[in-house]
């Protein structure tokens, strides 16, 4: 396709925190300072921006994006600001790969911001609007009905029990326990806590979801020359794929995501991935909800279906298994700061496989690692693929 | 026959009336936490100065939007400033006339390089003009809550 | 990460930092209050309801019959061939019992929320709606349920003009 290779040389983070004293401006700031100064670059180095924010009525800003856009290193230069849901956070370095790749930029500044907590009394009431206005809304829908649907079908269909599923969460807030950003790390929780939680929508309970959350993160991309001067450890982006499915939610059976693996193939074709399940070492799928990184395994082929929940229950999912899933904590544990969730993914997976990941390191020296978002109306999949060497 | 349709009676033309249930609480941040504190405590102006870029915040900011460099040095201004550009408005955003015109203003406080959008009060009509020089009248002390409305307007420095 | 960063950023607050004024913040409540067209397709879901009807569209090219109706068929990009009126009767796809309202409050009764396949309409196809006179443990995937109108008099052409789909004995 004649593109030119691209690598990530840097990344940066604020604390996920349930309510942040910093503005939605000064969060992305922090992060996108701590991505240049990580890899020494400064914003003179920088080309253009790309952002992801979740819907402005979460911040409370419209035209979030040009608000943000100071605070995220764009001042006087391209800058443009994408949303795809939660599929947002994988999708932002997407959109600074092909900047890159094209040969636009030398260097893209990725920032994904978002903060939950000014939306009052909570934000659901953003999140509402996803229904139909006309055929659902008048129903009386929350954001908490689809995913219970989404999650009765998926265990009717393989015959899950809670247990199988709340396994993952148990894995991710034990895991974010050693992550230094994490808001809901906990390294003694237990199946039986997260099966006595309170029930919001069965079979959905407390300790199946993620929280509310305020945060940001940055990555720094750079073409293959300016990143073999900066770093002797560039994490090159090897394939990136994405997806939408219709948005007649009701018309589709949800036990599988068919627009995930859509979106993984894509990618796997362009990393030369032919058996993602030898060749993928850790993987960052996405967990708003427990069943959701079994269900997005299986879409991204790295689970047989059904099969994940077992993965999950044998320890091959665990830090020190044979396919470590979210070892950063994930959603469930760090936080979800919906845009900022998804790149947080991404970061990790870049050091991990840098043999930066302090307490979360994963063993056995990793170079090929996923990461994977997903939102809308059960709706969108995005997929990159991280790797050293080559 | 294909579903090419067109609502061609108006009384077929359907709409469903809804609203998005969202109210936004703001925090002021880093920078806003000590610029509005500074105005509620002791009625002054502080902003945050860029030494590599000369350039003085005022609404300050935590970093340097040119240079992106952290902006831990602050720095008083104001309470007096310069009209930069203004705006005379005769009606109300639903459309109304208002009895007494509003007078919008960038006024640049004396040591800023930015400026802050305020009100102009105690000013005729035709004694408007950029370049007029004004300062802050504060609310009285216990009337101010750490808002952009402890300042009650801005009038002209010789009124 | 961990080893060169002493210190994340991010200052995290509780919500009695607010309650008690312990920092500085404004509030705002924008009017989004909205007029969403039907449209010609939904217009005439509603109408059909108003009248007792559930009524789909067919796209004779890829054969499939869908609701809610839609003017084109977003798998073959054309549009929908022919109207054409469902049972008001169908089967669970999947449910919820949900204890919670949007902004989180309790619930008093839980609502059973429920996506059902409309007899008539193309295999897996349905529509969101509520389950009720059916003991939420009752409730199973592949049961069959038909929905309970509200009477001809107090129907406005809406979805709740169905008050909720029931179990058929
Ligand atoms: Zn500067
Ligand atoms: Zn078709």
């Amino acid at each position: 396709m004649g593109l030119r290779k691209v690598a990530v040389v840097g990344a940066g983070m604020t604390k996920f925190v349930r309510r942040a004293q910093e503005t939605g401006k000064e969060l992305a700031y922090e992060a996108a300072k701590m991505a240049l100064d990580s890899c020494e670059l400064t914003l003179d180095d920088v080309d253009g921006v790309a952002l992801g924010t979740a819907p402005d009525a979460f911040d409370g800003v419209h035209m979030k994006g040009e608000y943000l856009s100071d605070g995220a290193g764009a001042w006087r230069k391209p800058f443009m600001r994408s949303y795809v849901g939660g599929g947002t956070g994988v999708f932002a370095p997407i959109q600074g790969w092909y900047h890159v790749a094209s040969g636009l930029f030398d260097v893209c500044l990725v920032v994904c911001e978002e903060k939950m907590s000014s939306c009052q009394p909570h934000p659901q009431g953003a999140f509402l609007t996803i229904f139909d206005h006309t055929t659902e809304r008048p129903l009386g829908p929350n954001l908490l009905w689809i995913f219970a649907l989404e999650m009765n079908r998926y265990m009717q269909t393989y015959g899950l029990q809670k247990k199988d599923i709340a396994l993952v969460s148990v894995k991710n807030k034990r895991n974010a326990a050693d992550h230094p950003c994490a808001l809901l790390g906990d390294p003694n929780i237990t199946v039986e806590d997260v099966l006595k939680s309170e029930v919001l929508a069965w079979p959905v309970q407390r300790l199946d979801v993620s929280p509310v959350t305020d945060g940001a993160v940055a990555l720094v991309l750079a073409a293959e020359n300016v990143a073999k001067r900066i770093t002797d450890k560039p994490v090159w982006i090897k394939g990136v794929g994405w997806s939408l499915d219709t948005a007649y939610w009701t018309n589709r059976d949800l036990y599988y995501p068919k627009y995930v693996e859509y979106a993984a193939r894509m990618a796997y074709e362009m990393a030369g991935i032919r058996e993602p399940r030898k060749e993928i070492h850790i993987v960052e799928p996405y967990d708003p909800f427990d069943y959701k990184e079994l269900h997005h395994l299986e879409g991204l082929l790295l689970a047989d279906k059904g099969e994940a929940p077992r993965l999950t229950a044998e320890g091959v999912t665990a830090r020190t298994g044979n396919m470590p899933v979210c070892p950063s904590g994930g959603l469930l544990g760090v936080g979800n700061p919906i845009a900022a969730a998804g790149l947080m993914k991404v970061a990790e997976i870049f050091w991990q496989l840098r043999g930066e990941a302090g307490k979360r390191q994963v063993p056995g020296k990793p170079i090929t690692g996923l990461a994977q978002a997903w939102g809308d109306l059960m709706q969108v999949g995005t997929v990159i693929i991280l790797g050293i060497g080559g | 026959m294909a579903l090419l349709e067109k609502v061609d009676k108006n009384i077929e033309a359907r709409a469903w009336q809804g609203e998005i249930p969202i109210q936004s609480r703001y925090t002021c941040g880093l920078a806003g936490e000590k610029f509005f504190r500074e105005i509620m405590e002791n009625g002054r102006f502080a902003g945050t100065h860029c030494a590599e870029c000369e350039y003085t915040y005022v609404p300050p900011t935590i970093y340097c939007e040119r240079c992106f460099a952290k902006l831990d040095e602050w720095v008083e201004v104001g309470p007096e400033g310069t009209v930069q550009s203004f705006t005379v408005l005769l009606v109300a955003p639903d459309g109304t006339p208002l009895e007494e015109p509003d007078i919008l203003a960038l006024i640049q406080l004396d040591g800023a390089d930015s400026v802050l959008v305020h009100r102009l009060g105690k000013v005729g009509l035709d004694e408007l003009a950029i370049g007029m020089r004004v300062k802050a009248v504060f609310k009285p002390k216990k009337e101010r809550e750490g808002s952009i409305l402890d300042i009650v307007h801005f009038v002209p420095v010789n009124a | 990460m961990t080893a060169k960063i002493k210190e994340f950023p991010g200052v995290g607050l509780r919500e009695s930092d607010f309650t008690e004024r312990k920092v500085l913040f404004t509030e705002w409540k924008p009017d989004a209050r909205y007029a969403w067209d039907a449209g010609v397709a939904i217009g005439r879901y509603l109408a059909e309801l108003k009248e007792g009807r559930i009524i789909g569209v067919r796209c004779h090219h890829c054969r499939r019959t869908v609701v809610p109706p839609r003017i084109f068929c977003e798998w073959c990009f054309r549009p929908m061939d022919e109207w054409v009126y469902l049972e008001d009767h169908g089967v669970v796809n999947t449910f919820s019992i949900c204890y919670v309202q949007w902004d989180m409050e309790r619930l008093e009764e839980p609502l059973i929320p429920a996506v059902i396949e409309i007899a008539g309409a193309s295999k897996g196809v349905g529509i969101l709606h509520l389950l009720g006179e059916v003991d939420p443990r009752e409730v199973k995937i592949g049961m069959k349920v038909k929905a309970v109108w509200k009477p001809a008099a107090e129907r406005i052409g809406a979805i709740t003009d169905i008050r909720y789909f029931k179990p058929i004995n």
